[in-house]
């Protein structure tokens, strides 16, 4: 699994960092961006916990 | 509050404070009022049945103003910044929405509390000037002052068997975390949370409101001069240093903002960790799930704040627009109803139960687009490790008998009086 977090659409709500920090961090200004290249099949659940959690439909799984 | 003049020194006037009556509302879609009492007790089955019939609904009181429920509009609107500015978001009608009374000789907040009532280019900049003091780095560092005030707090009740889980601990977390992080005394939380209360929760009485916003502005006009003289390492100071493009910020810029971080800063996450525990009190197999699940605590935050989100938000329409049939004029408020938005059935499923385990939870009890709460790690933290303590110290309690509940609405909704007992 691969993710990508749009900049444009993400604000800084850091709901992806606070549910799965293993994958994503946000930086001091609010932008969140996606840690790993690849997400470890064992981290698969919290990656869509974060898709679904996020208010700006900001992740996407592409692939 | 907003781009008032306020009068330094302004003689208080005597005799008792106007109580403000409001008239019982009749027709919710036409004539609603967010300070009726029935609507302060329970929000919620209004929004449901105006969702139904009209989830937009319109009022003249106080000022032409429109009030989207549904999930789809709040957020729309939220992002549609050319026809819904941020420069007057109070949603009591204040002295922002009034002209400036020339007679006022004091510090003239003519930029508002920027970045939350501004509009780019001036949000973006200030925003930016805060967003670090509240990154979740800088606000992990402020978790064991946290830890430490919660537990501090709870050793003055635990063994009693009773408190008022609102003001002997909701109301006394935030308001000292955010003292430390600018730089003022946490002697004085009372005096903040008093000020704040006045601005906010009693902003429908226009003496009251006026008072809270001179003491507060006139308090930080001191402290920043003081660190003018004398700079420490804390928010206020930087802000006095900082250059943007080669200019200082102007005063009344950083005197907004001062204010802001206050005023933002204190009764919204009080009242989110209030109704956190008034939740868990009458809620006992969620309470014990969370005491035995301690996992959960990062959905269940997300979960409480959803069901429970604070802070209605407005905006000022700024051209003629129809909005989903609704003839918006240029200068009408619009209430941005989070807290609503939170209980969408469209946008959740059962939004009326809390399930500490909700995966999908897009929740926005922090806004939506540019004007996302800029405190939202930190108000995160504070409910997280409140709510934890909490239950390490007293995980089994509930509401008082016959005691009697108060919550304050209206701009930030949560309970003010909370009588738990426990074993």
């Amino acid at each position: 699994m691969k993710l990508r977090v749009d900049p444009d659409k993400c604000q800084g709500h850091a709901r992806c960092y606070g549910l799965a920090p293993e994958i994503f961090d946000v930086d001091d200004y609010g932008q969140a961006s996606v840690i790993v290249d690849e997400v470890p099949p064992e981290l698969e659940e919290k990656a869509r916990l974060a898709v679904a959690n996020c208010p700006e439909f900001a992740i996407e799984i592409i692939e | 509050m907003g781009r008032s003049r306020v009068g330094v020194g302004e003689p208080e006037k005597k005799g008792g404070m106007p109580v403000t009556q409001i008239v019982p509302v009749t027709d919710w879609a036409t004539d609603f009022d967010v300070m009726d009492p029935a609507y302060l007790a329970d929000p919620f089955r209004i929004w449901d049945d105006l969702r139904q019939t009209c989830p937009i609904p319109h009022t003249n009181r106080r000022k032409s103003s429109w009030m989207p429920l549904r999930y789809e509009d709040v957020t729309a609107i939220a992002h549609d910044i050319e026809h819904f500015s941020s420069l007057k978001v109070a949603v009591i009608p204040g002295d922002e929405d009034e002209d400036p009374n020339e007679n006022f000789d004091g510090p003239n907040l003519e930029y508002g509390l920027p970045p939350i009532s501004s509009d780019p280019p001036l949000h973006t900049w200030t925003r930016r000037l805060l967003l670090p003091w509240f990154s979740h780095k800088r606000v992990d560092t402020y978790v064991p002052m946290t830890r430490e005030l919660c537990r501090t707090l709870l050793d003055g009740f635990a063994d009693k068997g009773h408190a008022d889980a609102a003001a002997d601990y909701a109301q006394q977390i935030p308001v000292r975390v955010i003292a430390r992080i600018l730089g003022v005394s946490a002697d004085l939380a009372d005096t903040f949370t008093g000020w704040v209360r006045d601005v906010l929760e009693f902003a429908d009485d226009a003496e009251r409101r006026q008072r809270g916003a001179e003491g507060l502005l006139n308090y930080f006009l001191v402290q920043l001069e003081e660190r003018r003289q004398h700079p420490g390492d804390d928010l206020l100071s930087e802000l006095l240093c900082t250059e943007v493009e080669g200019q200082p910020v102007d005063d009344g810029i950083v005197l907004g903002m001062a204010a802001l971080v206050l005023i933002a800063g204190v009764d919204t996450t009080w009242s989110a960790i209030g109704s956190s525990l008034w939740h868990l009190a009458r809620s006992p197999e969620d309470r014990r799930r969370l005491v035995g699940e301690p996992e959960l605590m990062p959905t269940a935050v997300e979960e409480l704040l959803r069901a429970y989100s604070p802070v209605t938000m407005a905006r000022e329409v700024t051209k003629d627009i129809t909005y989903a049939g609704c003839p918006m004029k240029a200068g009408d408020k619009v209430l941005m109803n989070f807290p609503a938005a939170n209980r969408d059935p469209e946008a959740f499923d059962s939004p009326d139960e809390v399930q500490l385990d909700r995966a999908h939870n897009r929740h926005v009890a922090f806004g939506s687009g540019i004007h996302r709460c800029a405190g939202s790690n930190l108000a995160r933290m504070e409910l997280t490790v409140a709510v934890e303590e909490w239950l390490a110290r007293i995980p089994e309690f509930s509401l008082a008998d016959g005691d009697e509940i108060t919550w304050a609405g209206g701009q930030v909704r949560g309970p003010r009086i909370l009588p738990v007992v426990f074993p």
